[in-house]
Parts: structure tokens; sequence; C-alpha cells
């Protein structure tokens, strides 16, 4: 249990013992078991979990929004000394809002998108307070200005789809804060987000917290947020609280093993030191590729979008070259023009010397084998009707490999990728993330490619399942003479994986160089800007913590 | 036992509806067992009431044929109507919706322009003029039936296709190398198969009330026992003995809320929404 040390005066949040039932069926009888945990005034306070840890089910069990037919079982709920657990549903709607403000992780889908921005925030003040019209309104203004919105009264007149991510998500803060609440709940409110415009909401969160003395739970699965903003963590796993204290102890020195393994799995975001490998032959060269969506017809107002704007570079055999970039630079175009998933514009792709885009699509279905890809969501990019034994073998037979030989090829792929030979009868769904991001790998790795493109493999993941892809992969190239072209957004993975890195904005390579110079001198200007916004970048993850016990 | 199944056996609509459905399908395999003569021929005085003769169970028509052996064999030409007209709506519907919500572009364009204009005239109509154009036989109305109602069904895999066709999954299978042949029939279609599947049973009914629609005009074919004929046929006498055209009503009723039923227990059972705890 925690001990009560949450400032002078009462804590602004307690949860006291608190447990939430699931329903009959679930692979657990109970989602939130005892969890205990305090929230003072002024103070941050991250949950951090990986997923299936409870940690979003606490904040909907606090704001009285938990899923139908799973239920409070116990404890209390404490704000500012009543409990909200034991309040009628109406006393609870004038609570929220008014005294816990809430910030979602998807501000497109948290907003109205046929409702003007401005119009969204003022009925926040028209359902609690009885100021009249101009007064609301100038709140509106006010309210959109102190989250750092450059133009409000534009901002309060654009629908959602106008607004830019950030903006829509300060957009969502600024409702939250309309009323004035002393408790401010966000749930991931920076994972669907651009590095860069995180890096910014979470200024704004801390500035907020500062000025205000709002009490603010941070829901997250980022330890790199956590070393950010947080004044004090709580780790859960599996509906439990295991352990809790002051961010800097609790980072530096992890006292439960399943915080010391997830700290553990955190990359580090300076690079490893490698020997300095000559480079092989060129494998795969690109050049000029470009990409340019145009959408509408006759009688559609035309829309162009200049994707990729001429992208060269080239993969020796045996390296690791990372494309990263933030949302609409173009760098999963990339990918997909490599596979010719998608038609490039224009440029070449020579693979072991052989333009790939000259080819007519036969010609080139025959050379698949050679470049292989692996999809980001796990969940998406298997087939939920086939076993896993047919997707794997899939590609095989469509090249014309015998039954028996591709047969043996899976149990190969399976054992290489660590999973059960029993694998190949079952279905997708009975597998976890990681296990299907396996399953996804197998499937590229059975047509024994020269190269392979990774397009976010495991942005998709949990951070300990990461680093297990992350070792797989690794493996595999070393066992099987690959070369790699791994896309990510985020920088920790791009410093352990990448040999060399491209870094792409709207389109174009603006620096391009080996990781480890990239990383220790960068000098465009948005690559500086890139790696000043990863979070947590000033902590060493590991750095004073003793060494990691094995997790499970 | 599947889940799916599982979910179905669960759902009370589908067990009525399959319960209904077997009473149907029992009659129509019964028929030449129970009454082996045939249901066109004269079985006794005309415009019997049910019951008032022990040996003709529903009575005799104004044509005084034995209404219970006409209603029996007439289940047979309703669900073999039913049947091979929703294979011919479907199969069509679905070929053409895959194509069109597959490739998109001018293929989507004109595929759509084709679909719209058989939408565009309402389905009696349309059925009607095809019938006038080539004749009342059971195969043309049959046909005929299931070319006029294609559009609902490609309309319906079009828009699954659209939407699963830039999944990762097929993506993935795409650069294996995979032809488009595979990719529409073994990576989209049975994905998008389930909604299709409900929506058939729909298209069952509708074509078994078309069927019915026309013979009520004189316009199915004469010559053989279906409901639709008994309830043109009863007409004439609907005032003074209703029964003639009430009880073929009741099983063309009976037959349609059976597979309505049994699409709502597929969709019950399909819908992994619903399913979900």
């Amino acid at each position: 249990m925690t001990v009560h040390h949450a400032g002078p005066g009462a804590p602004l949040l307690a949860l006291r013992t608190l447990s939430v039932r699931l329903p009959k069926g679930a692979d657990r009888e109970f989602a939130l078991r005892d969890v205990s945990l305090q929230v003072a005034a002024g103070e941050i306070v991250c949950v951090v979990g990986e997923s299936g840890s409870g940690k979003s089910l606490t904040a909907m069990a606090i704001l009285g929004l938990l899923p139908g037919r799973v239920t409070l079982a116990g404890g209390a709920i404490e704000l500012e000394g009543e409990d909200l657990a034991a309040l009628p549903p109406a006393r609870l709607r004038g609570i929220r809002g008014a005294r816990i403000g809430m910030v979602f992780q998807e501000p497109m889908t948290a907003l109205n998108p046929l409702m003007p921005v401005g119009r969204q925030v003022e009925e926040m003040l028209e359902e609690h307070t009885d100021q009249p019209r101009p007064q609301r309104l100038a709140r509106v203004l006010e309210l959109l200005a102190e989250v750092g919105i450059p133009d409000p009264v534009a901002a309060a007149r654009a629908f959602p789809h106008e607004l830019s991510g950030g903006q829509r998500q300060r957009a969502m803060i600024a409702m939250a804060l309309a009323l004035e609440p002393r408790l401010l709940i966000a749930d991931e409110p920076t994972t669907a987000l651009d590095v860069t415009t995180q890096a910014r909401i979470l200024a704004l969160v801390k500035d907020i917290q500062r000025r205000r003395g709002t009490g603010v739970l941070f829901i997250t699965h980022d330890f790199g947020v956590v070393a950010e903003i947080a004044d004090r963590v709580v780790v859960m796993q599996h509906g439990q609280v295991v352990e809790t204290g002051p961010a800097q102890q609790v980072l530096h020195a992890p006292q439960h093993a399943y915080t010391q393994a997830l700290i553990a799995a955190v990359p580090p975001l300076a690079p490893p030191t490698r020997p300095a490998a000559p480079p092989g032959p060129p494998v795969l060269a690109v050049q000029g590729l470009r990409k340019t969506y145009r959408s509408g017809g006759v009688l559609a107002r035309k829309r162009v979008v200049e994707a990729v704007r001429g992208v060269d570079f080239t993969l020796h055999q045996g390296e690791t070259l990372g494309i990263v970039g933030e949302s609409g630079s173009g760098k999963s175009t990339v990918a997909r023009m490599l596979v010719r998933l998608l038609a490039a514009d224009a440029g070449s792709i020579h693979l072991q010397g052989e333009d790939l885009l000259a080819l007519n699509n036969s010609d080139f279905r025959a050379r698949t084998a050679r470049i292989q890809m692996v999809f980001q969501d796990p969940f998406a990019s298997l087939n939920p009707r086939r076993r896993v034994g047919e997707i794997i073998a899939q590609g095989l037979r469509v090249h014309g490999t015998p039954r028996a030989e591709a047969e043996a090829r899976v149990a190969e792929m399976l054992a290489l990728v660590g999973l059960d030979p029993g694998a190949i009868r079952r279905f997708p769904h009975e597998f976890s993330g990681g296990q299907r991001q396996r399953i996804g790998l197998a499937r590229a790795l059975a047509m024994q490619p020269s190269v392979l493109v990774a397009d976010e493999p495991v942005s998709a993941l949990d951070v300990s399942v990461q680093a297990q892809v992350l070792r797989l992969l690794a493996e595999a190239k070393q066992r099987m003479a690959l070369s790699l072209v791994f896309i990510t957004h985020d920088l920790r993975v791009a410093a352990q994986v990448c040999d060399r890195i491209l870094v792409m904005q709207r389109g174009l390579v603006v620096e391009a160089g080996a990781t480890a110079t990239l990383f220790a001198a960068p000098r465009h200007p948005y690559t500086q800007a890139l790696l000043a916004s990863v979070p947590g970048r000033g902590w060493e993850p590991g750095a004073g913590a003793t060494p990691p016990a094995r997790a499970e | 036992m599947s889940p799916a199944l599982r979910a179905f056996l669960r759902s009370p609509a589908g067990i009525l509806g399959v319960a209904l459905l077997v009473l149907v399908l029992v009659a129509a395999a019964s028929a030449d067992w129970f009454f082996p003569r045939d249901p066109l021929s004269l079985a006794g005085r005309p415009l019997q009431w049910p019951g008032q003769n022990p040996r003709l169970l529903l009575g005799t028509d104004n044509l005084g044929r034995d209404i219970a052996g006409f209603i029996c064999h007439g289940a047979r030409v309703s669900l073999l109507i039913g049947l091979v007209a929703t294979v011919v709506a479907v199969g069509l519907g679905t070929l053409v919706g895959a194509i069109a919500g597959f490739y998109g572009g001018w293929v989507d364009d004109a595929l759509m322009r084709v679909t719209e204009a058989f939408q565009t005239v309402p389905n009696f109509i349309l059925l009607l003029v095809l019938v006038a154009v080539f004749g009342s036989e059971l195969e043309v109305i049959t046909i005929a039936i299931g070319l006029v109602g294609w559009t609902a069904p490609c309309r319906l895999v079009r828009a699954e296709f659209m939407s699963l066709r830039t999944r990762e999954y097929v993506l993935a299978a795409r650069g294996l190398g995979v032809r488009d042949a595979g990719l529409i029939f073994r990576e989209i279609l049975p994905n998008a198969l389930p909604p299709v599947i409900v929506y058939a049973s729909v298209v069952m009914a509708v074509a078994i009330l078309m069927e019915s629609a026309l013979a009520f005009l004189g316009l199915s074919d004469p010559n053989i026992a279906s409901w639709g004929n008994m309830i043109g046929a009863g007409r004439s006498v609907l005032r003074t003995e209703w029964y003639v055209s009430a009880i073929p009503g009741v099983a063309i009723l009976v037959t349609v809320l059976a597979f309505s039923l049994v699409g709502q227990g597929l969709n019950d059972a399909l819908n992994p929404r619903l399913q979900a705890v």
C-alpha cells in the first residue's frame, strides 16, 4: 500500500484500494486490483504501464465512465475528500468537466467534426455556467490563446479537420481547462502526435500545472515522456500498482523487477559504438524518386500533394539504413514505392543492378522474393481468415515452391522467429501483437529476400516486446545476409538499429549520415529540432539502475 | 463447433428462422409422398372450405384443385426460384462489385454507371419488361428475378472491397507476388463475405415475393404450382372464399419470415462487434 505523504493537507485526488471487476469470461477477474494512488495540487503524476496494465481503465473509473458490464468492485475515489464512487451518475456529470478536465489520445475523434472548435469549447461553459454569450465567447478566445494557439479567432471558427494534430490537441486541452478544474486527467495525450508537436504539448501541460496549480494525472506508456514531465510515477502491471515513488527515484533506481525490466527495454538515445565495417557492395540504389498524389476528377476539386520530391540513396550489402521523419515526411511513401505497392512518378530503383521501375508487372512479380516488406500494424497485416502456416507459405507457393519444401521452410522460419511449430494450424487472432509481428517477419523472410523494407515494424508494440522484435530482426539480418531499410519515427529505435540515417521532411531528404555522426552533430535545423524533441533526452535509461532482472 | 455457429445457435431469431425453414423444406420434400397426384389436376368439387371434406384438408380452390397439395408442391417452386435467383443476383453482384471495388478508377466508374442504370428503373417494372420480352417460362422468370436484384449486393461488395483492398495483409500478399485474381478471391473476398451472406437471405425473400407478385398478375408460368398462381386464381372469389388466397399467402409469409429471421441470426453470428463481450 502507498503511504499518505501528498504534501500539505489532503491530496486533490486519492484512489484507495480501488478494484474494478471485468465481466465473466474475460481473461482475468479484476481489471484493477487494490489500486491506490494520490495526486496533490500542482503535481504531475504519471501512470505508466504496457497495454493491458489497466492504466486507461483507472482514468475511466475516476470519471465514472467505465464501459458497460465493467463494474467497481470496491475501494474509494476521493476528489478533495468526496467519494466519487458513492455518487449518483447525475452528480458525476456535474463533476466531470467542471472539477475534472479530461484530455484524450486522439483529438480527431474526441472532437465533433461537424462543429467549429470554438463552439465546442463554448459548449462546456454553456453546460456548466450561466455566463451570458458575449462573456463565454471572450472566455473561449482567452482559453485558446492560453493553450498557445497562434490565431485564436480563426481557430475558434475552424472545424477540427482544418487544424493540425497539435492544434487540435491544444483545443482539447482548452476545453478541458474551460471550467478551471483542479484536476486534469490526460490519457496518452501525445501518443498520436509527432515528436516535435509532442514536445510542445508536454511543455504546455507543464506550464498549465505550474501557472494554475492544477494536479495532473498523466497516463502514458512512454518512459521518455515520464522522464520529461513527471513529479511522481505510478507503475502498473496487470491491473496492479507495482511501484510508486518520486520520478527521480523510479527512473534512476527502480525497485520492482518489472519497472527495472521496463526501463531496461527503453532504447538509449546514444547510438552504440559499432565496429566501422567497410561498406559492402551496393544492393539497392535509388535515384530521383518522386511521388505526387492527385485526387479529384472531372467534377471534384483537384488536390495535389507532393509526397516525395526527389529522393536518392544507396543501401549497401549488410547495412541497415534508417529513414526517419514525422508524419507527412514521405517516408512510408518511399517504403511502398520500393516494393512497388505504389507506382513512382519518376526516378529509378536499382536492385542488384536491375531497375525495378522499368519492369512490367509480371516481371516484377517474379522478383518480389528479393525485396520484401514488414508492416507496421501487427493486427492488420495478417489475413484473419487464413492459418499462420498458409500465411507464411503464401509467397513460396505463389512462386512455385513445391508444397513439401514450402512446409519445411515454414517450420524453419517459425523456429527462426521463436514461435512454436504448432502455430501453423492456428489463426492470427490467437496470437499477441508481438507474436503477430514475428509471423509477419517470418512471412517476409521465408522468401529469402536480399533487401527487407521494414515500415515502423515496432511502433505498435509495447516497449518490452519492441526490444524482442528488434533483437530478432538483428539476428535474422546476420543469419540471412539481409540489407535493411528501416523506417521509423522513433529516434531512440533508430539510434540502436541503424548504421546510417536519412532524415526526411516534406518529401525531401534534409540530412543523411552515419548514425553516430548524425546524433552527435546534427547539421540541419530540422534534425536538430527532432533530436531536441525526443522525450526524456536528458535521462539515460539504466544509468544508476540496478542491473535489470528478467521480467515475467 | 465454430464460434460463429455457436453464436448463431444463441440467437433466438436464428433458431426460429431455422425451425420455420425446416417446416417449409419438409413440406417441399414430402410433396410427392403425401400428394402424389399432379397438383394442377382436379381433386374434387371446387370451393370446398377447409375441413369440409376430410380427404381434402385445406379444401379446394375455384378450379377444384387440392389446396394442401398445391401448397406443398408450391413450396418446391418457391424455394427453387428463391435459391436460383439469389445465386444469380449475389453471384453477379459479388463479381461486379469485387472488380469495381478492387480496381477502382475508370473500371469502377464504368461498372457503377451500369449498376446505376439498373437501379434507376424500379425493380418490378424491369422484371415485367424482361418477362414481356423473354416469355414467362420458369427458367426465364428465375433468372430475370436474379437479374433485377444484383445491384444491391454489388454495391455492398464494392464498399467492402474498397475498404479491405488497402489493408496491410492485402498489401503484404501483393508484395509477395500474388496475382490480382488471388488477391480478390483468396485474400479479400472471404473477409468481405459475412455481410453479403446476411444480405442473401433478404434477396431470397424478395425473390419469392417477386415471383408471387408476377403470378398474381397472371404473368408467371401458368403451368407450375406456384403460390402466387393460386393467390391470383383466388382473386375472383376473394370476398366469399377468401381462404383460397389467404392460405398460400400465409405460406409465403412463413417462408419470407423464415429467411429474414435466418438472416438476422446470421447477422448476429457474423457481426464481430456484437460477438464481443
